[in-house]
């Protein structure tokens, strides 16, 4: 049935932040579940800490509020630590296996398609795992928001390789 | 102990929290930090349509989208149980702008004027919903990241291209809200 290009490529899919190391372990489907319990702490955050806000993205790029920044900064301060310390570390997975980091490599991409992710972002008030949450939370329209951008992915996706990279 | 959780929690609470997400999914399984992937495993899953960008093995990804679903699964519990008695503060230039285009609910996350399904058959809220959310599913797409992969995870990792991104991400945010908002909201 399948006939070509079953995988993308290795650069193609470590740009995406793909996972480019696949486990040799085979883990049983519901293990996934540990992954959503992550998911449910980040949900949790994105509410009280209204981040999913529409108006504190506005304050952000009105800079009438540190909100947003200080989230993200602070986010990026912890993270760089953590991942600093697994690389000093050289920390193993739960399961013993390596963690393993890929270079992200520069392509035209980042600038024109990082500045249409910033027209939306603006608009809709939601990068893509706010929009979740705010779906959560009780705003069922969101579901058309969702739905529009897995539309435009599959646009990019059709055109792709039209379009500057 | 209820009553501080229940407050909305300051700006380092969440970034540390956010920050340690980074370490918990890397050790978990040597998983990295991503949301917007998760609309390419959903087009791959369900539309690949032939288009090589989509013919991969979704499945090996599926972390990712049990991810997104706690996501999901968190704004339930935490809209349900866990809210602020109290109204959301906005910054009091937002609301007087805001209110020059009719929105004057602040109760929500989101401003419900503006997306609803009422709004969707107005041009302001068509442009608002399916023009917003095509642009961040293919700009994101286009990027290769958004703000987790590129922002945190890729600042994280002290990966430039990831900072060429985020700046265009803000760059493109301010000129949205400050240039092109402003007519959108006055449709």
């Amino acid at each position: 049935m399948k006939t070509k290009q079953v995988e993308t490529d290795f650069e193609v899919r470590s740009l995406d932040s793909m996972c480019v190391n696949e486990s040799e372990l085979v883990h049983p489907w519901w293990h996934n579940f540990k992954y959503a319990a992550v998911g449910v702490i980040f949900g949790i955050v994105f509410i009280k800490a209204e981040i999913i806000s529409w108006f504190r993205i506005q304050e952000m790029f009105k800079l009438q509020s540190f909100h947003m920044y200080g989230v993200i900064g602070t986010a990026v301060v912890v993270g760089a630590i953590s991942v600093f310390l697994i690389k000093k570390l050289q920390v193993k997975t739960v399961h013993g296996e390596e963690i393993t980091f890929t270079d992200k490599k520069f392509n035209q991409g980042q600038i024109y398609g990082g500045m249409i992710f910033g027209l939306g972002w603006a608009i809709t008030g939601a990068c893509p795992g706010p929009l979740f949450a705010q779906l959560g939370s009780g705003t069922l329209a969101i579901i058309v928001v969702i739905a529009s951008a897995i539309a435009g992915t599959w646009v990019y996706g059709k055109f792709r390789d039209q379009l500057p990279h | 102990m209820i009553e501080t959780i229940t407050q909305p929690w300051p700006w380092y609470v969440a970034g540390i929290i956010i920050g340690l997400i980074v370490p918990t999914l890397l050790i978990l399984g040597n998983k990295h930090f991503g949301i917007s992937s998760n609309l390419r495993h959903i087009c791959a899953a369900c539309f690949p349509s032939n288009i090589s960008f989509f013919n991969y093995d979704w499945k090996k990804e599926s972390w990712n989208l049990f991810f997104i679903g706690g996501i999901l699964v968190g704004g339930v519990i935490s809209t349900l149980y866990l809210s602020s008695p109290n109204p959301v503060i906005i910054h009091p230039d937002l609301a007087k702008d805001l209110s020059q285009y009719g929105i004057t609910d602040f109760s929500g996350m989101v401003p419900v004027q503006l997306f609803s399904f009422e709004s969707l058959f107005t041009l302001r809220g068509l442009i608002m919903m399916v023009g917003g959310g095509c642009l961040v599913g293919f700009g994101t797409r286009y990027a290769g990241g958004c703000t987790s992969g590129h922002a945190i995870m890729g600042l994280s990792d002290l990966q430039w291209p990831s900072l060429v991104a985020t700046i265009c991400f803000m760059i493109g945010g301010f000129l949205m809200t400050n240039l092109i908002l402003p007519y959108i909201l006055a449709l």
